[in-house]
């Protein structure tokens, strides 16, 4: 039971960050390794945050604030002049980002981790189980931004504009999408899932350092690809399904120090016998 | 003054030009035509006028107001509408989605669900299937969508780029019916297409397209008697 909710929260936490990835390669198809980094500049404004004033939801608004604002910086200064380059170019720019963000973060911080616990979780008996609040909370918090973010997808007419971008650019803006709006409010969402994924992490590991996103930014990368990279529903499958595997070899002594290797090892084998992901859709051509 | 007037439009595809400088103009009321053949510009054309492809030199003007350098989407909410080459629907989205998306301009919900109505009564079999996922449609079914769509922005304009494409003849006969109702209602049409004869039988005005220039232009009725468009374009 404990490893379930946990893997289940872990597997959240992965789902916000991969939905961020995946929103952005479907609506702008530019892969954006910087979005990890994202969750470390998060994570930073919450300790910050806190280091002034000791309410941990005031430092989830900061961190939300941001974060969306520093995607649609980084949109705007470092994708946005690159519309219509090679991808290859805007990968590396992206990289750019990343190393950037990171720099920054080693000049104001020091590259040394700063241990901190945003609250002190009691934990709870469910079923015999002992859990913790901040798993649950990471749970239902996380489930609440998914089933929000499919709504506004479905039933809005941004989010219906989003899925027509990410389908045909051209043909939406035929339609009187501002497309450039549209890709700045992709940012601007995939930011502050992010937020909500630094809050999630450092309440698991509970401390900071600049290259804190590297590693759950490449495993919600991991995910996003698995559930077939474009796709919402894909990014939250992936995420949770990823998210539950480590935890299940996290709790299994022989394969444990494995955890990573396997996860990848997934990665390999789905694309393989799918190359498009679990729910990426191939696209039919029709004359 | 004409409702679309376009002057010395230059378009360059990196170093190709595609567009050598076009004039032509469309007039409230009309039905315009471009005929040419393959890579003649006639797309190029289309895609500049409504902002998707900025021009080199040129201009394009709507209701007397400069739009050349315009975004699209700002042009769209003019009231310029445009069923792009090949559809262009959204695949992914239901049939009745696509149509809302053919609305995106339009704030007024009540208006929009009026127009989905007058949708439905002319094009009876998107209703039938408003709720099926856009890519399963038949290819005639996905031309009708994609003109149900661009008539959702209430357009003063209606650019249409080769919507016989690909349909068999019943249906082009079908589609040049529609066009030209909705001429009749008060719509404005811009037509490009390859199937010459049926287009410029439906045209008040047409033009040839050739490499990128305008080599002729007249009344339909008079294109459809020239010797060179019979030749070229109406197979001798």
């Amino acid at each position: 039971m404990s490893i379930l909710l946990d893997g289940l929260s872990l597997g959240a936490v992965y789902a916000l960050i991969a939905l961020g990835y995946t929103m952005v390669y479907g609506i702008a198809k530019m892969l954006n390794f910087a979005h990890g980094d994202v969750i470390m500049v998060g994570a930073y404004a919450i300790y910050s945050t806190m280091a002034l004033n000791t309410n941990p939801f005031i430092a989830m608004a900061v961190a939300i604030v941001v974060c969306t604002v520093m995607g649609i910086v980084i949109e705007k200064f470092a994708y946005k002049p690159l519309r219509g380059a090679s991808p290859l170019a805007v990968l590396i720019t992206a990289i750019g980002v990343s190393n950037l963000l990171q720099g920054i973060a080693q000049l104001i911080y020091g590259s040394t981790s700063i241990a901190f616990t945003v609250a002190n979780f009691k934990t709870v008996h469910i079923l015999g189980s002992e859990i913790s609040v901040g798993t649950i909370l990471t749970l239902v918090v996380g489930a609440i931004i998914m089933i929000g973010l499919t709504l506004f997808v479905k039933k809005t007419r941004t989010g219906r504009a989003m899925l027509a971008v990410s389908e045909d650019s051209g043909a939406a803006r035929l339609m009187g999408v501002n497309v450039d709006k549209i890709i700045m409010l992709t940012f601007a969402i995939g930011s502050a899932l992010a937020a909500f994924a630094s809050l999630f992490y450092i309440i698991r590991i509970p401390s900071v350092t600049p290259t804190l996103g590297a590693m759950p930014g490449i495993k919600a990368f991991t995910a996003a690809v698995i559930g077939g990279i474009g796709s919402i529903p894909g990014a939250m499958l992936g995420g949770i399904l990823l998210g539950m595997i480590e935890q299940i070899c996290k709790h299994n002594p022989t394969i444990e120090a494995y955890t990573t290797a396997i996860e990848f090892c997934l990665l390999i084998v789905i694309l393989l016998v799918k190359p498009v992901g679990l729910l990426g859709k191939r696209r039919r051509e029709k004359v | 003054m004409a409702l679309l007037e376009v002057k010395g439009l230059e378009v360059y595809y990196g170093v190709i030009q595609a567009l050598k400088g076009i004039d032509f103009e469309v007039n409230e009321g009309e039905i315009v035509t471009l005929i040419g053949a393959n890579g003649a510009g006639k797309t190029t054309t289309m895609q500049s006028v409504i902002g998707l492809i900025p021009p080199k030199a040129g201009t394009v003007s709507f209701e007397g107001k400069d739009i050349t350098h315009l975004h699209c989407h700002k042009i769209v909410s003019l009231g310029m509408s445009q069923v792009p080459e090949g559809r262009r629907i959204f695949q992914e989205l239901t049939v009745y989605q696509n149509l809302l998306m053919g609305a995106y301009i339009q704030k007024d919900k009540k208006a929009i669900k009026e127009d989905i109505k007058k949708i439905y009564a002319r094009f009876p079999r998107l209703e039938e299937r408003k709720n099926q996922i856009a890519g399963t449609l038949s290819g005639g079914e996905q031309q009708m969508l994609a003109m149900g769509r661009a008539l959702m922005s209430r357009p003063k304009l209606l650019m249409l780029d080769e919507p016989s494409m690909g349909l068999s003849p019943l249906l082009v006969d079908e589609v040049f019916t529609i066009i030209k109702d909705l001429n009749k209602e008060g719509t404005t049409v811009l037509l490009v297409e390859q199937n010459a004869g049926k287009s410029l039988a439906i045209s008040d005005r047409a033009y040839v397209l050739e490499n990128g220039k305008i080599v002729l232009s007249g009344t339909g009725e008079e294109l459809l008697q020239s010797e060179e468009v019979k030749k070229a374009y109406l197979g001798g």
